[in-house]
């Protein structure tokens, strides 16, 4: 029994000795090296594009600019808004405008000097406030109105009606700051290809399967001629969810010039591919009874895209679907929008979409509570959904482990002695949420698996596990051996898994929407079982014991009323082998069809959600309104843990992450659209002095579809972070930050704003009471 | 810019290389040895991923010239197990799932070495003052803290047993 131990992942090794090749590790002869020039301007046509100096210098193989490969590409297939190089029009600070292909990186760095960009500058949008008003600028001629790039508006229920029944309406205005993922490895890239025009990519990406169809297709290439390879990944976090410009580059240098080409991008590069989370401004409103009981819900989101589509269209509905699968909501209206600007394209990160309104929820419950006398632990843990029901928006909730999440943290934290006994400065804050185990419908619809593996056994008893995931550091090559390992009975020393190759390996969807345990995990098991039955048949054949008196484990099929019965793996193996011939199987997962009838009703359906409850402790200085948030708890439902040490793991990491978006990080940019701050210096990552002691708890509901009961657990934990820390804010200082990240100016604001109205209230009485006299 | 003829020690091994002189020691140890165990995460020495040790003491392998480390005794990644048996700082990185992308481990690993050569029993503030130059994106530092507290026991307890030896 392997599944639910904490074994080492089976690529630490190679990550602790170095041996590991990430995408700019590999070198091959004759290897040319590719720089990418970008866009000075926010907005801005392109007049002309002079090559022929670049071109002139010794060393320079080639140049490529938009014109090279004039076809859109997008994510979504609905929203394919972009050109791997711009063509005519420069929309952010950093699009890609042209590529260098030359023998070594310093001709290539001084090639990029070379070329002569002519620009007409355009005036630029820069916020949601200037998107909305500024309709005569259109970043997008294809817009049908403004700069409006996708427009939302659902209803499930009366909500007037539910506001009418309330005896408590909040309405709250919150700002969620942009953030980025800002992985350690930064995007590298090498391409190949030989006469016969067959191209393999090495690329360092979350979604192999999403990157060999939008290259193919802008390449116009058949997807046969393309194979995508992923190395080790050094982190994504979302943002290795796309093919970028250096993808394509790479690509049609290797097939013009037939030899291999890398390209590696610096870390201000990064910051420009960027696809992170999107500022969201949120207008939030609640009615509530005097219990605390929710009547009405109506959520309004304005989401900062910035220039393109990438994953925007999902995003936009993202920040309205998942606000239901937390609380018992009975009327629920959601507005969403989300607007082009001239910054670099928003896109997934970490949460997707449910981040900021998740905050907004948090932050409005919290003062509901307060408002009600309500203990805002108690009150969440009363308005929890059940298991096993379908929210208002028509989402089937399986597991829920939400109430004993909320449990943990109180109890783990002292919630019940020390809330509201600590000195001024000091604070407790709690907040809940919840995440898709797997986005239920694939990027372009369709009626094909979501995940495929193949097992094959050697005769030897050496086991492969093939599959076109991507390990991005989460662990889920190991996942995958743990799987096949648990059904066959034999050591994680005893399989090979290969990952990530669009030649070798069935279809995965990719690392992304936390699917990967659920649903390459199912895929892997039922792909074992098929494998555990002919060696369970054969070692029958050989031992005169009905198969199913039998069972796999320690190498040997032994059977389960007399253990010494029992034959060893590798003779079952091959004993099976000479009945069946070569031993291999396929085992795939499809989700089941799921959702309401209605537009949008595709995005937020999973086949299951974790459940996270996190307590957060902060001391404030009373003075300088300096803080620090000491401990954060935070308790997981990922369903049953299948390696409880890399589900802490994941906890933790989300934890930090969500940490850094609630205090530090914000990805801002200056007046005339430059990134202010496009390096890890000035990004404020957290350290390892910042990051505060995190406790991760597991809550472990057998979910019913789960493999072995497993859940997600890489993304969920992140969400309440962030508003559990503005929450003990208030409760260390009383003051309501309703903008991340949270500062000391903003909570000196803040303080100062409520004194201020607090005197207006009391003045205002004052005079009421002078007129009744 | 004109190559040079250079002579680096690393890893207890020494090697003629050709490199321009304004390559950093990051590039030399890269492209030219092709120890790629060594990473960068940014070039500009915020980030921590190409520490290595010079002297036995952590340097950011981006910020320095290559071929100034002439006379230097270089350690790497590559250089931390010894004939194939893994160092307790990278036993320690695998057990307690320390690393996760991996791409900061290199950095974080020569950085612990440095601390354990000089502290076999550091606390928790030692290690995150020790640990203070390097990013890691994943793994919130936890379980990083936890290995080079389990990477300090284990040698202490393989000093105490070749010392009774």
């Amino acid at each position: 029994m392997i599944i639910g131990k904490s074994v080492p992942k089976i690529d630490s090794y190679g990550k602790v000795t170095g041996a590991a090749k990430y995408a700019d590790d590999l070198k091959l002869p004759r290897m040319a090296f590719g720089r990418i020039l970008r866009s000075p301007h926010p907005h801005a046509r392109i007049v002309r594009i002079d090559t022929s100096r670049a071109r002139a210098l010794p060393g320079v193989l080639d140049i490529i600019t938009g014109r090279d490969l004039p076809h859109k590409f997008g994510i979504m297939p609905t929203t394919q808004d972009e050109y791997p190089f711009a063509v005519d029009r420069v929309r952010y600070v950093g699009e890609p405008v042209a590529a260098v292909c030359a023998v070594d990186e310093g001709t290539a760095d001084e090639a990029l000097d070379l070329i002569d960009v002519e620009y007409e500058i355009l005036p630029a949008i820069l916020s949601i406030e200037e998107a909305l008003a500024r309709e005569d600028i259109k970043i997008h001629e294809e817009t049908k109105r403004g700069n409006i790039m996708k427009e939302v508006h659902l209803t499930f229920g009366d909500v007037e009606e539910g506001f009418a029944e309330a005896d408590l309406i909040r309405e709250d205005t919150f700002f969620f700051e942009g953030t980025t993922h800002a992985p350690m490895e930064e995007h590298a890239c090498v391409a190949d290809c030989g006469p016969d025009g067959k191209i393999t990519l090495w690329t360092s990406t979350q979604t192999p399967h999403y990157v060999h169809r939008e290259i193919a297709k802008v390449l116009q290439i058949p997807l046969s001629h393309l194979r995508v390879i992923v190395p080790p990944v050094g982190g994504g976090f979302g943002g290795k969810c796309e093919p970028f410009a250096h993808d394509f580059a790479a690509c049609l240098f290797a097939l013009r010039h037939g030899r291999p080409i890398k390209f590696g991008l610096s870390r201000e590069e990064v910051f420009y591919c960027h696809r992170g989370r999107h500022p969201v401004k949120m207008i939030l409103k609640t009615g509530v009874k005097q219990d605390g009981t929710i009547t009405a819900v109506h959520l309004q989101t304005f989401l900062d895209g910035g220039a393109y589509a990438s994953y925007g269209l999902a995003t936009v509905y993202y920040t309205g679907a998942l606000l239901t699968v937390t609380y018992k909501i009975p009327r629920y209206k959601f507005d969403g929008m989300r607007l082009y600007t001239n910054k670099p394209p928003c896109g997934p990160k970490r949460g997707h979409g449910s981040t900021q309104p998740r905050y907004a929820f948090e932050c409005q419950l919290d003062k509901i509570a307060e408002q009600l006398g309500l203990d805002p632990a108690e009150y969440r843990k009363r308005l929890a959904v059940d298991p096993y029901t379908t929210t208002i928006n028509g989402l089937r909730i399986t597991s829920c482990g939400l109430v004993e999440c909320v449990d943990k943290v109180v109890e783990a934290s002292h919630w019940r002695t020390r809330r509201g006994h600590l000195p001024r400065g000091r604070g407790l804050g709690i907040a809940i949420s919840s995440y898709v185990t797997g986005a239920g419908k694939a990027i372009y619809w369709n009626d094909m698996p979501h995940s495929g593996v193949i097992v094959k056994i050697d005769r030897g008893g050496g086991v492969a596990v093939l599959c076109g995931s991507s390990d991005i550091g989460q662990g889920s090559d190991t996942m995958l051996a743990m799987i096949v390992a648990e059904e066959l009975g034999v050591d994680l020393s005893d399989i090979r898994v290969y990952t990530g190759d669009t030649d070798l390996t069935p279809v995965d969807l990719g690392s992304y929407s936390s699917r990967v345990t659920f649903m390459a995990g199912n895929a892997a098991r039922a792909a074992a079982l098929k494998l555990r039955t002919l060696l369970l048949e054969a070692a029958s054949d050989l031992l005169g014991v009905p198969a199913d008196r039998l069972t796999a484990a320690n190498h040997q099929i032994c059977c389960i009323d007399d253990p010494t019965k029992h034959v060893s793996f590798v003779e079952a193996v091959q004993k099976a082998e000479s009945t069946h011939g070569t031993l291999s199987a396929v085992g795939s997962y499809t989700p089941p069809k799921l959702g309401g009838n209605f537009k949008g009703a595709g995005v937020g359906i999973s086949p299951a959600y974790s459940y996270t409850a996190c307590v957060a402790e902060v001391q404030v200085d009373p003075e300088t309104y300096d803080f620090r948030v000491e401990k954060l708890w935070v308790a997981h439902d990922c369903g049953h843990a299948l390696n409880p040490t890399l589900v802490a793991g994941q906890i933790e990491g989300s934890a930090y992450m969500g940490f850094g978006e609630a205090v530090l990080e914000e990805q801002v940019f200056r007046k005339g659209g430059l990134h202010k701050i496009p390096s890890l210096l000035e990004y404020k990552l957290p350290t390892i002095y910042d990051t505060p002691e995190i406790v991760a708890l597991h809550v472990e509901p057998y979910d019913r579809e789960g493999p072995y009961g497993a859940k997600e657990a890489g993304e969920g934990p992140l969400n309440p972070v962030i508003p559990a820390i503005a929450n003990a804010i208030y409760d260390a200082i009383g003051a309501r930050v309703d903008s991340t990240p949270i500062t000391p100016d903003k909570i000196a604001r803040a303080l100062r704003e409520q004194q201020r109205s607090s005197m207006q209230q009391a003045m205002m009485a004052r005079k009421l009471s002078t007129v009744g006299r | 810019m004109q190559k040079q003829l250079m002579t680096l020690h690393v890893n207890g091994e020494t090697y003629q290389v050709a490199a321009s002189p304004t390559h950093t020691l990051l590039e030399v140890l890269r492209e030219e040895l092709d120890l790629t165990g060594t990473k960068h995460g940014c070039e500009l020495g915020h980030c921590g991923a190409c520490t290595v040790l010079v002297n036995g003491a952590p340097v950011l392998s981006c910020l320095t010239l290559a071929i100034e480390m002439q006379d230097a005794e270089i350690t790497t990644v590559e250089g931390l197990a010894r004939h194939n048996r893994l160092h307790p700082l990278q036993q320690a990185f695998a057990e307690c799932g320390a690393a996760q992308c991996g791409y900061c481990t290199p950095g974080f690993l020569m950085s612990g070495k440095w601390l354990l050569d000089h502290n076999t029993d550091p606390t928790r503030d030692e290690i995150k003052a020790a640990l203070a130059g390097n990013l890691c994106r994943c793994t919130g530092y936890t379980k990083i803290i936890e290995a080079i507290e389990l990477a300090a026991s284990i040698m202490r307890k393989e000093r105490e047993l070749s010392a009774s030896a």
